[in-house]
Order: C-alpha cells, then structure tokens, then sequence
C-alpha cells in the first residue's frame, strides 16, 4: 500500500490542518497560539522525516564502519534552526499576550474587538 | 591585509546585528540613537557602494566561511539586491536621522536601547534577506526580520498597537511556514537549497507536481508577508498604531523585501523550469493586482485617520508592483522594479511628515490636523511635494514608474488597454485622498480652542526635506533605479529566451 508507506506525509498533513484551524476558528488567544505552534512542528516533521533512510545510522565516521548506509542530517540541523524560530515566536506571541490582557483584561478577541470599539 | 572590499556582502548583515547588542548597553539614551544611526549609515554607504559597483559592471559573491556553494552559505548581491539593499538601508538612516524626538515622545527612556536594538536587527534581517542567496538562509533572516519588526509595532504608546501585531505575526508566521513548507518540498526533489543550484537541479526533477506545489506554498507564503491583497489585513492596523517612525521606517521597506524574495523565486527558480508557470502565475495574481489598486484605494478614499488612509495606499501600491510582475514580460517587471524604488521614497516621505505632525497634533484624524498648513508651513509642503509624487504628477519619481507601467501594459493588446485605464483610475483616486489631506491643512480652520500649534523640530524638516527632494531629483535624474531596474530584469529573466 503506498498510501500507508507515506503514513508520514498524512501525519504532517493532518497535524498542519489541526494546527490551521485552531489559529483560524479558536477566539482565544493562548488556544491560537497553541494551534499556530502544532502548525509549525507538523512542518518540523516534514523536514526530520524526510531525511530518514531506511535502514540509515547516524551520520559518524568510525573505525572500521566505513561506507555505512546514515540517514541525511542536514534537514534535522536546518529545523533545529527553524524550532529555535518556532520558540522564540511563541515566546513573542505570548508576551504580546500577557501585555494585551494588561492592557484589554481578557485574551478573547471578540472582547478586545468589543474594547477598541468603545 | 585583509581586502575589505571582498566582505562588503558580509559586514553589511554583520555590522547592524553585532550594533544590536551593543546598543543595548549604552545609557543615556543619546548614545543608543547615535550608536544605532552610525550602524545604519554604515549598512548605507555599503550599499551605496556596491551599487556604484554593479554599475561599473563588477559582481559581489561572497562565500560564508569559504565553504563553497552549493553546500557552503553563499551571498550574493545582484542589481536587484543592491537596489532593495538601497532603499532599505536608506529607509532606515534617514528614518533614523529624524527618529530621535519622535521616540523620545513616544517611548520611556529606560526602554529606548532595546528599542533601537530591535529596530538594529529588523535592519539586519531585511539586509540579509537580500544579500542571501540560499533558500533557508532566506526564511532564518526573514524570521529575524519579522520577530523585531513585531517587537517594533508593538514598541509604543497605543495600546491598540497590541492587538494589531498579534494579528501580525500569526500571520506573519503563517506566512513564513507556508514558504518554509516550499523550501521543504523542493529540497525534497531536488537536494539543494542555493538559488542558483536549485534552478539547475529542477530542470533535471521528472515529477513537477511537488514544484507545482512548492511554487504555490511559496508564492502564497509571501504574498501574505508582502500583504498582496486580499492577504493584507494585517497591515492597515500594524502600521496605524505603530510608533510613527516606525511606520515610516517598515512602510518603505518592509513589505517590498518579501516582494523581492516572491519575484525571485517565481522568476529566477521557477518560471523556466515548470511549464505554464507563467500563465499560472499571472491569471492568479492579476486579478488581486487589480483589486488591490482599486478596493485599496477606496478604502483610502474614505478614510479619516492619515495614517492608515496612507496604509491602504500602502495596499494599493503592493497592487501596481504584482501587476507589474504578473505581465511575465521584461518591460513589466522593469516597472515594478523601479516601482518598488520610487514608491519607497514617496512613501517614506509621507510616513516622515506623519510622524512629523505627530509631534505636535495628538490625534491624526483628518478634522484634527485641519490648518496644519499655515501652522507646520514646511512640513505640509513636504507633503505636499511627496504626495504629487505618490500621485505620478510628472516632475517626481512616481511619473517615472508610472510612465513605465503604462508604456508596459499598453504593449499587451486589448487586455492592456484596460489595465491602463484602471492604472489611470487608481492614480486619479491618489489624487482624491491626497487632495483631501492637502484641503483639510490648507483650507481647514483650525479647531476652536485648540493650543497654538508650531512648526516641527529642525532636525525633521531637514531630513523630510531631504527625503521630499530625493522624490523630486529621482523624477529628473532616472539613471540609477532604472539601470539598476533593467539590469535586474536581466537577471531575473534572462535566461528565459
């Protein structure tokens, strides 16, 4: 089944949309947060699976293991880059939360909506 | 003896994000400005620099590290990078040269180093988007870019401010997953993330369905961090109520550096290698080219607060750039090109003058600045001249580009004809909205019972005055963007014949 055999690319997709959706429909802006942090970790998946190789070790030399079949590293130090970014968004996001709560007292949007139009 | 000349690619990214920190440990807050300023006129000569050089016909590649591409990091500066680099690298000094009071009005003291730290590293990351010439490298600077530029809007005094970036930078980061998506998909097909390389190895890719793909994520994901239409709700907000400097800083810029990465992936990487890319390409973002230049400027019409009236202007001019570019012909993207220049210089007057009346208006509605002309006489003729130049009155750098994309679209038949109607339309409703703001300042009266108002500090009316005659000399004296537009054009498409 090759369907199943990329089960990796439904894991992705389905956790992107998931993501998606919460940052779309959910009003709360902590829950946004949370959706837009799975949106960024689907992708996260995307690039460490797709440098898997079947049967790969770790990309080492050693003594007398030479011409070792090892998976691809580079995608999984790129997305170590792109999770440090992930973070420090999050983090920004949620600071930026903290002060509209100061600010409005409440972290739902339509209320803040309801705020700035007064 | 190290050849410094070798490292301008470099130094320019490096100065400003090394300044950064620096800048953050500098008290009184004097020192922090001029810290900031000298790391931003630095960025500036360079690329000044390195744009004198592509006229003499020099190249710039620089290897990160000497590891060479395609598997080292490689910059490299072409026309159309020296041209972005000058426009962002200017925005931010001149911004920066008139900033200091306005800040000083607008943020506490205590926090103004982290401020000119932040604005120090949104400068680095949008120099650095320019001067990459690898695709991820691209997405690491445009991340760097946009978490300061957050920083940035969220820095002032309104609190309305904070609801705005948090729309911002969900989108913003939306935006940058989706093309981080497109980079994961091509390098899945390909292996390789340097440009160049990557245009290479996809002629070579026998399934085009994930480049199909790629190419959309990309050109969704940017067309959202540019706020192409209808992806632009993030900014009318952003920009409104952001500190004023800031927007001027981010309004001439900002949005046109993802421009830059969209035309550059679309062109250079993919049009030659997908087929019918072109077609795709321009039936998808004509239409939003088209509407933006119209509904934006609707909306700028009816709109009392100056700055987002300017905002959606803002929208608009996003518009006249995609039309441009989805023409798929070198005469189009040649005016996008030096639209993109012109635009930024028209634009980052009007924010300047803004910001400028800021200082002494506390509120930026129309009714509110009313008689702004007799009081702030300098500063509104500023407006004046900037705003002739947004509109394309003949005399002004917006002319130029405006001559060039109705002599572009008006080679496309039937089609084009219609196209420079609705060019012509859009400019005419420019006029509208800047005829409104002149009216209300010139002939409003001021408002009863309202303190004397006086003109703004000398420091600003120089550098407005500055930035009002560069609209004016770059209107008579078009050599530099339009070289530099052509031979861009030239890069980005010519390997197409």
């Amino acid at each position: 089944m090759e369907l199943l055999g990329l089960y990796h690319y439904w894991v992705f997709a389905v956790l992107l949309m998931i993501g998606f959706y919460a940052v779309m429909a959910k009003l709360n802006l902590i829950k946004k947060l949370i959706g837009l942090s799975m949106f960024q970790a689907a992708v996260f998946l995307l690039y460490i699976t797709m440098s898997k190789v079947d049967g790969g070790t770790a990309p080492i030399i050693q003594n007398g293991a030479e011409n070792q079949l090892f998976s691809n590293p580079l995608p999984q130090v790129l997305i170590l880059t792109a999770i440090v970014v992930g973070i420090s968004t999050t983090a920004l996001g949620l600071g930026i939360v903290v002060r509209i709560k100061e600010e409005y007292g409440s972290i739902e949007e339509h209320e803040i909506l309801e705020v700035d139009r007064q | 003896m190290i050849n410094w000349a070798e490292h301008l690619p470099a130094l320019q990214v490096v100065v400003p994000m090394l300044c950064a920190p620096l800048v953050v440990l500098l008290h009184p807050r004097g020192f922090a400005w001029a810290a900031a300023t000298l790391a931003s006129l630095f960025a500036f000569v360079i690329s000044i620099s390195l744009a004198a050089g592509l006229l003499r016909g020099q190249t710039y590649q620089y290897n990160m590290g000497s590891w060479a591409p395609p598997f080292g990091i490689e910059l490299r500066v072409d026309a159309f990078s020296a041209l972005m680099l000058l426009i962002v690298t200017g925005a931010s000094t001149i911004t920066l040269f008139a900033a200091r009071q306005s800040i000083d009005q607008q943020i506490e003291e205590e926090r103004q180093p982290l401020f000119y730290a932040a604005w120090l590293l949104a400068l680095s990351g949008l120099v650095g988007i320019l001067v990459a010439a690898d695709a991820f490298n691209i997405f690491v600077f445009m991340e760097i870019a946009a978490l300061s530029s957050y920083v940035l809007v969220a820095g002032g005094p309104d609190k309305r401010a904070l609801p705005a970036v948090f729309k911002y930078l969900i989108m913003g980061t939306i935006g940058a997953t989706f093309y981080l998506i497109g980079i994961g998909m091509i390098y899945l097909m390909t292996g390789t993330l340097n440009l160049a390389d990557m245009e290479l190895k996809i002629h070579e890719v026998a399934d085009q369905k994930p480049v199909l793909a790629a190419a959309g994520f990309i050109t969704i994901g940017l067309a959202l961090k540019a706020a192409v239409f209808p992806l632009h709700i993030w900014l009318p907000n952003a920009y409104t109520y952001a500190p004023h400097m800031v927007t001027a800083f981010l309004a001439a810029c900002s949005t046109k550096v993802s421009l830059y990465v969209l035309l550059r992936l679309d062109f250079f990487v993919f049009q030659a290698n997908l087929s019918e890319h072109d077609i795709q390409f321009s039936y998808f973002l004509m239409p939003l080219a088209v509407l933006a230049m119209l509904v934006a400027s609707v909306s700028a019409m009816f709109e009392q607060n100056l700055k987002r009236m300017f905002a959606y202007s803002s929208v608009a001019q996003v518009g006249y750039i995609m039309l441009g570019a989805s023409l798929v012909n070198q005469a189009g993207l040649t005016a996008s090109i030096i639209h993109m220049f012109n635009h930024a210089l028209a634009k980052g007057a009007l924010f300047l003058v803004v910001a400028s009346l800021a200082m002494r208006f506390s509120r930026l509605r129309l009714c509110d600045i009313s008689g702004a002309g007799r009081q702030m006489p300098w500063t509104m003729a500023a407006f004046v001249v900037a705003g002739l130049s947004l509109i394309g009155v003949p005399g002004t750098a917006g002319f130029i580009s405006k001559w060039y994309f109705i002599s572009a679209v008006l080679s496309e038949g039937a089609i084009g004809v219609a196209l420079a109607i609705i060019i012509v339309a859009s400019s005419l409703m420019a006029v509208v909205y800047v005829w409104r703001v002149v009216e209300t300042a010139y002939f409003g009266v001021p408002q009863v019972g309202a303190i004397k108002i006086s003109e703004a500090p000398f420091s600003i009316i120089i550098v407005i005055w500055i930035a009002a005659l560069a609209n004016v000399y770059f209107g008579l004296v078009t050599d530099v963007p339009v070289m530099l537009g052509t031979m861009a054009t030239e890069a980005l498409m010519g390997h197409l014949r």
